[in-house]
C-alpha cells in the first residue's frame, strides 16, 4: 500500500508493507538516529515526534503516519550546527554511548515545547519512558534544564 | 562536582566529547547503521531445554523456505573448543564451548543458525528446523551442581581447562595468608556476614550486533559492537578456521557494554554464515536474547568472617565464595579471583587472610564480565560485615574504615597472591585519597547529624549508611596498549589507538592526554580507534584499563612525537632541540625567542627540508594496577508497612587520581552508582522450574528510569598517581561496588534489619521486618 506523510519537512509518498513497523520504515529511509533497543516500547530509543508528540516508532506500523508529520533528531541540527538542545546535551556531559540520546533529545524537545521552565522533577517525569544505562540520568536532567534556560533567554530555534 | 584539580592545558578540561556532535545529531555511526546491498539476516535457534542431547536435527523443511541461504548446526561446522571470553592470550577461562554442540546446556543455548534474505524468512526457517532432543536432568543452582551424583554439565572429552568437570566445578581458588582460623579464634571481636547476589544483566541499550561482509579484495570485515576488537579477530580466526590476516575487525560507536560485549558471541556465527553464502550478513540479538543468551553477572554467595581488636583494627579476614558461572565458564576463574583481589587489599591491617571459593556450572544462562567484575559481589559482603563490626564495637562506621584502610606508601600481600587467574604482582599503593573521600562524603550527606538522630514520618523510617570500595586500573602482566601518533603536513595530528571507546569517552580523554603533551587544543588531534587493520594493538576496554594503560601508551607516543618536532624545528632554527619549547601550537627558542608554528614544522618536515614523517608508535604494558578508591554514603527511607525502600540521596566521593575529563569521570561514577542501585533494589532475572528466564524484557526486568533514580552526587577527590598519565587512574567500574552495601547498611540503620539477599525488594524487606517483629 502507499502512504503519504511528511518526514522532517519533506513530503514522502511511497510503498509500504501494511505491517511494516514505523521504526523499520524510518531507518529504511535513512533516519538511522531512530534506534532499536527492545522492540516492545519499553526503552524509548526509537522515539520520534508524530505531529509534535513523542511516540514509540517500534509500536506503530507505517500506515499510521498517513497524512501526518514525523520528526526525527536529524531535523533538529547537524554536526557542525547542533540545535541548542543538542548543544546543551554536549555541554552538560549528558552523552555517553549516545544510543539513547536521539530519543532523549526528542522527548526533551517535546517537554520544552510546552514548558520552558520545568522543575528537575518535571524533566525526570518527561524522560522517564526513555532508558539510559550509562549516565544515571544526572547530566541528562542538567542538559534539559540548561536548554530550558537558553530557550527562556531566546537562544533557541 | 569536581574538587579543584591542578591547572593544566587540555587535561582537566571538560572539552566537547570528540564523538559527541555526531551522536547528538543522530549520525549513522553505530554497527547496524551501515546498509550494504544484498545483506542477509542471520538468526539463532535457541534451546528450549535446560539440558539435553540433540539426537537428530533435520533442516530439510527449513532449507525449503524461500530466501533461506544457509543453515549451521553441529553437523556442518568445525568443532573447535574455545572460550567466548574476550581475554588476552592465553585466556584464563576454560575452553568449554564449541560453536554448535550436540548438547545444549541452558534454555537459550545455541542450537542452529540461519541466514536468509529477510527477517521473516529467517524466522520461518527457525520454526521449521526439526530437532529431536533427549532431555537430561538439569542442575539449576550451585548447591544442586555440587551435590553427589549431580548431572554433569560438561562431560565432553575435548574441553580444556576445567577445574573438575565431573564435579561441575569450573574454577576454584584457595589462597591463605598466615593462619586465619587461629587468628579468628584469638581475636577479641568477630563478626560474620553472608551476602547473595542473583542473576542480573548489563542491559546496554544497544543489543549485541554484528555486520560481516567481504571487502574489495575478499577479506572478511566484522563491523561489530565489541569491547575487544583484537581478541575478536584472534578468536574468530581460530574458531572458523581463517587466517587472522584475512580478518579485519572494526568497532564503530557502540551503545554501551559494561562487560557484556567483552565476549565473542555473534561474530563467529556471522563470519561463518558470510563465508558459506559469500554475502554480507547482519545479526542482532533481540532484547530477550540479550538477557538470556548473552552474558550476566555471576550470581554469588560471599561469606565474610572478620576478627578485630577492641580498637577495631582488623586481625583476620576470611572470605569464601560460591559463584554460579552458568552453563559455560567464561570469566569464571577471573571474576572469582577478583572477589578477593579487588576487595581484601582495601583493609590491609589484617595479617591473617584466607580467600577461597568455587565457580560452578549450572544449566542456567552464562555469567561473564560485568562492571565491578567480582569486586561488586565481594564488597557487598565485606562492607556489610564491616558495618556489623562497627555496631559490635559501638564505633562510627566511618571511623572503623579510617582505622583500617590502606594508605599511600602501603601494600597488601593480596596484590602478589591473587592475580587474574594466576599469581598477581606485588605493588605499593602510590596514591590514595580515601581518607579525604570519607571526610568529604560524610560532610556532604550530613553523616554525623543523621547518624545520631534517626527520623521517622508515618510509616517511613529514615536511615543513613555507608561503604568503601576500590578497584584496579588494568591487569598487571596481561594488558598492553599501543598508540600511533602522526603529525600531518598542516601541523595537526592523527592519533590511532586500538583502545575501545564503548561510550565511556575514552577517545576524548586519549586526545586530551596527547594534546596536553603537544601543547595544542584537543580539536587538533583527530582520533581514530578500534580497527584491527589501521590501529595498533590494544587488549580492549575492560578491567578499568583504558585511561591508565592506553593513556600511558598515548602519552609515550606524544612524548616521542614532541621530541621529533623539536628536532625538525631545531634544524630549521639552527638551534639545539634542548633550548626549544613546545606550547600554544608553536615551537619557541628560550635562547633566541625565535618561533616556528606547528603548521610550519609540519610543512617543512613534509615538503621542504629534514623531510620525514613525524610519527611514533609507543606501547605500555601494565606493570602495576593503581587502585582508585571511593567512599559511598546514602540516605534511605523504608516504609515499615510495605517494605518499600526509597533511596533519597546518594553521595559518591571517588579518588581517580587526576580526572582527565571531570564531567566524563563524574558521568562514569553516576552511571555506575545507578546500576548498583538497580542491583540493590530492583534487578533480578527470575527462572521457572524448567530453567527458562521468565522476565527477559524491559517490561518485566526493572532497569531504573529517571523517576527511580535518586539524586546522585558525584564528588571527584583528586590525588596524583605518579605512574598514571598526567596523574590519572581509573573510574569506570568502582562506582558500582558501593550501593549494595551502603543501601543495606542504611536500611539497617533505618529499621534494624540486615538485608543480605539482593535485590532488597518490598517483599523481602517486609518479610525481614515481620521476622524482626516476632
Amino acid at each position: 500500500m502507499r502512504v503519504a506523510f511528511e518526514l522532517n519537512g519533506t513530503p514522502q509518498y511511497l510503498d509500504v508493507d501494511p505491517g511494516e513497523p514505523l521504526v523499520a520504515l524510518l531507518r529504511r529511509l535513512g533516519m538511522k538516529s531512530v534506534k532499536e533497543g527492545c522492540d516492545t516500547g519499553d526503552c524509548g530509543a526509537c522515539t520520534v515526534l508524530l505531529d509534535g508528540r513523542a511516540v514509540r516508532s517500534c509500536l506503530m506500523v507505517a500506515p499510521q503516519v498517513q497524512g501526518r508529520k514525523v520528526t526525527t533528531v536529524e531535523a533538529l541540527g547537524t554536526v557542525d550546527d547542533p540545535h541548542p538542545l543538542q548543544r546543551a546535551f554536549l555541554d552538560a556531559g549528558a552523552v555517553q554511548c549516545g544510543f539513547c540520546t536521539p530519543g532523549m533529545v526528542l522527548v526533551a524537545y517535546e517537554l520544552l515545547g510546552r514548558n520552558d521552565d520545568p522543575t528537575p522533577d518535571e524533566v525526570r517525569e518527561a524522560i522517564a519512558g526513555n532508558l539510559c544505562r550509562c549516565t544515571g540520568y544526572v547530566k541528562i536532567v542538567d542538559a534539559v534544564l540548561l536548554a530550558a534556560r537558553w530557550k527562556r533567554e531566546g537562544r533557541w530555534r | 562536582m569536581a574538587v579543584e584539580t591542578r591547572k593544566r592545558g587540555a587535561v582537566g578540561q571538560n572539552v566537547t566529547k570528540v564523538d559527541g556532535p555526531s551522536l547528538v545529531a543522530g549520525k549513522p555511526v553505530f554497527t547496524l547503521d551501515l546498509d550494504l546491498p544484498g545483506t542477509l539476516i542471520g538468526k539463532i535457534l535457541p534451546s528450549p531445554h535446560a539440558h539435553a542431547e540433540i539426537v537428530r536435527i533435520d533442516t530439510s523443511e527449513a532449507e525449503a523456505v524461500p530466501g533461506v541461504r544457509a543453515i549451521l548446526h553441529f553437523g556442518n561446522v568445525p568443532r573447535v573448543p574455545y572460550t567466548t571470553a574476550g581475554q588476552g592470550w592465553p585466556e584464563p577461562s576454560p575452553y568449554d564451548t564449541v560453536l554448535f554442540d550436540r548438547k545444549v546446556r541452558f534454555v537459550g543455548d545455541r542450537v542452529a543458525a540461519v541466514a536468509a534474505e529477510t527477517e521473516e524468512a529467517a524466522r520461518e526457517a527457525l520454526g521449521k528446523i526439526r530437532v529431536e532432543y533427549n532431555v537430561l536432568p538439569a542442575v539449576l543452582s550451585p548447591e544442586e551442581a555440587l551435590a553427589d551424583g549431580a548431572p554433569v554439565v560438561h562431560d565432553e572429552p575435548d574441553a580444556e581447562g576445567i577445574y573438575d568437570a565431573r564435579k561441575n566445578i569450573a574454577a576454584a581458588v584457595d589462597i591463605p595468608v598466615g593462619d586465619v582460623e587461629r587468628a579468628l579464634a584469638e581475636a577479641p571481636v568477630t563478626v560474620e556476614a553472608a551476602c547473595e547476589i542473583p542473576y542480573s544483566q548489563h542491559c546496554a541499550i544497544e543489543p549485541h550486533c554484528v555486520l560481516a561482509y567481504f571487502d574489495e579484495v575478499g577479506r572478511l570485515v566484522l563491523r561489530t559492537s565489541t569491547q575487544v576488537p583484537f581478541h575478536v579477530r584472534r578468536i574468530v580466526a581460530r574458531v572458523v578456521g581463517l587466517d587472522p590476516a584475512r580478518i579485519r575487525v572494526v568497532k564503530p560507536r557502540i551503545g554501551g557494554g559494561f562487560g557484556s560485549k567483552q565476549e565473542i558471541l555473534l561474530e563467529p556465527v556471522a563470519a561463518l554464515l558470510a563465508l558459506r553464502t559469500g554475502r554480507p550478513v547482519r545479526m542482532a540479538y533481540t532484547r530477550e536474547e540479550v538477557f538470556v543468551s548473552s552474558r550476566t553477572r555471576h550470581p554469588m554467595r560471599v561469606a565474610v568472617r572478620l576478627g578485630a581488636g577492641n580498637d577495631g583494627v582488623l586481625q583476620a579476614v576470611d572470605m569464601e565464595v560460591l559463584s554460579n558461572t552458568g552453563a559455560y565458564g567464561t570469566h569464571a576463574l577471573t571474576v572469582l579471583s577478583n572477589v578477593g583481589s579487588k576487595t581484601l587489599p582495601l583493609y590491609n591491617k589484617a595479617r591473617h587472610l584466607r580467600f577461597h571459593g568455587k565457580a560452578v556450572y549450572t544449566n542456567l544462562p552464562v555469567a561473564g564480565a560485568y562492571r565491578g567484575y567480582g569486586a561488586t559481589q565481594g564488597f557487598f559482603a565485606l562492607e556489610v560485615a564491616m558495618d556489623k563490626l562497627a555496631e559490635r564495637l559501638r564505633m562510627d562506621p566511618v571511623e572503623l574504615r579510617r582505622r583500617n584502610h590502606i594508605r599511600a606508601g602501603e601494600t597488601s600481600p593480596i596484590f602478589e597472591k591473587i592475580g587474574e587467574g594466576r599469581e598477581g604482582t606485588a605493588q605499593i599503593v602510590r596514591s590514595c585519597a580515601l581518607e579525604e573521600c570519607l571526610r568529604v562524603g560524610a560532610e556532604r550527606i550530613g553523616w554525623k547529624e543523621k547518624r545520631a538522630r534517626r527520623r521517622e514520618e508515618g510509616p517511613w523510617a529514615y536511615g543513613v549508611g555507608m561503604s568503601c570500595a576500590m578497584q584496579g586500573s588494568g591487569i598487571t602482566g596481561v594488558d598492553m596498549a599501543a598508540a600511533t601518533l602522526v603529525m600531518q603536513d598542516d601541523g595537526s595530528f592523527r592519533l590511532l589507538v586500538g583502545a575501545t571507546d564503548l561510550g565511556t569517552g575514552s577517545d576524548t580523554i586519549l586526545a586530551q592526554i596527547a594534546a596536553e603533551e603537544l601543547g595544542v587544543p584537543v580539536d587538533r588531534v583527530l582520533v581514530y580507534s578500534s580497527d584491527t587493520d589501521f590501529t595498533p594493538f590494544d587488549t580492549g576496554a575492560y578491567a578499568s584499563s583504558t585511561t591508565y594503560v592506553s593513556g600511558n601508551a598515548v602519552l609515550r607516543a606524544a612524548q616521542e612525537v614532541r621530541w621529533q618536532i623539536l628536532e625538525v624545528a631545531g634544524a630549521a632554527l639552527g638551534e639545539p632541540p634542548e633550548v626549544l619549547e613546545l606550547s600554544g601550537g608553536a615551537v619557541e627558542s628560550r635562547r633566541s625567542g625565535r618561533r616556528l608554528t606547528l603548521a610550519e614544522v609540519g610543512h617543512r618536515a613534509t615538503y621542504v627540508t629534514e623531510q620525514r614523517q613525524i610519527a611514533a608508535t609507543a606501547s605500555f604494558a601494565c606493570p602495576e594496577s593503581p587502585p582508585p578508591f571511593a567512599a559511598f554514603f546514602c540516605e534511605v527511607a523504608v516504609d515499615r508497612e510495605t517494605g518499600v525502600v526509597r533511596v533519597e540521596r546518594f553521595v559518591a566521593a571517588a579518588d581517580c587520581g587526576t580526572a582527565i575529563h571531570p564531567k566524563g569521570a563524574e558521568g562514569q561514577l553516576e552511571g555506575a552508582v545507578l546500576q548498583g542501585i538497580g542491583h540493590a533494589l530492583y534487578e533480578e532475572m527470575l527462572f521457572a522450574k524448567s530453567g527458562r528466564c521468565v522476565n527477559a524484557s524491559f517490561f518485566d526486568y526493572k532497569v531504573p528510569s529517571a523517576l527511580d533514580a535518586p539524586r546522585i552526587e558525584a564528588i571527584l577527590v583528586p590525588s596524583e598517581e605518579p605512574t598514571g598519565p598526567w596523574g590519572a587512574k581509573s573510574i569506570s567500574e568502582i562506582g558500582i561496588n558501593g550501593p549494595l552495601p551502603a543501601i543495606s547498611n542504611a536500611i539497617y540503620h533505618a529499621v534494624g534489619v540486615r538485608m543480605v539477599r539482593a535485590p532488597f525488594t518490598p517483599e523481602r524487606v517486609a518479610a525481614a521486618l515481620r521476622l524482626q517483629g516476632r
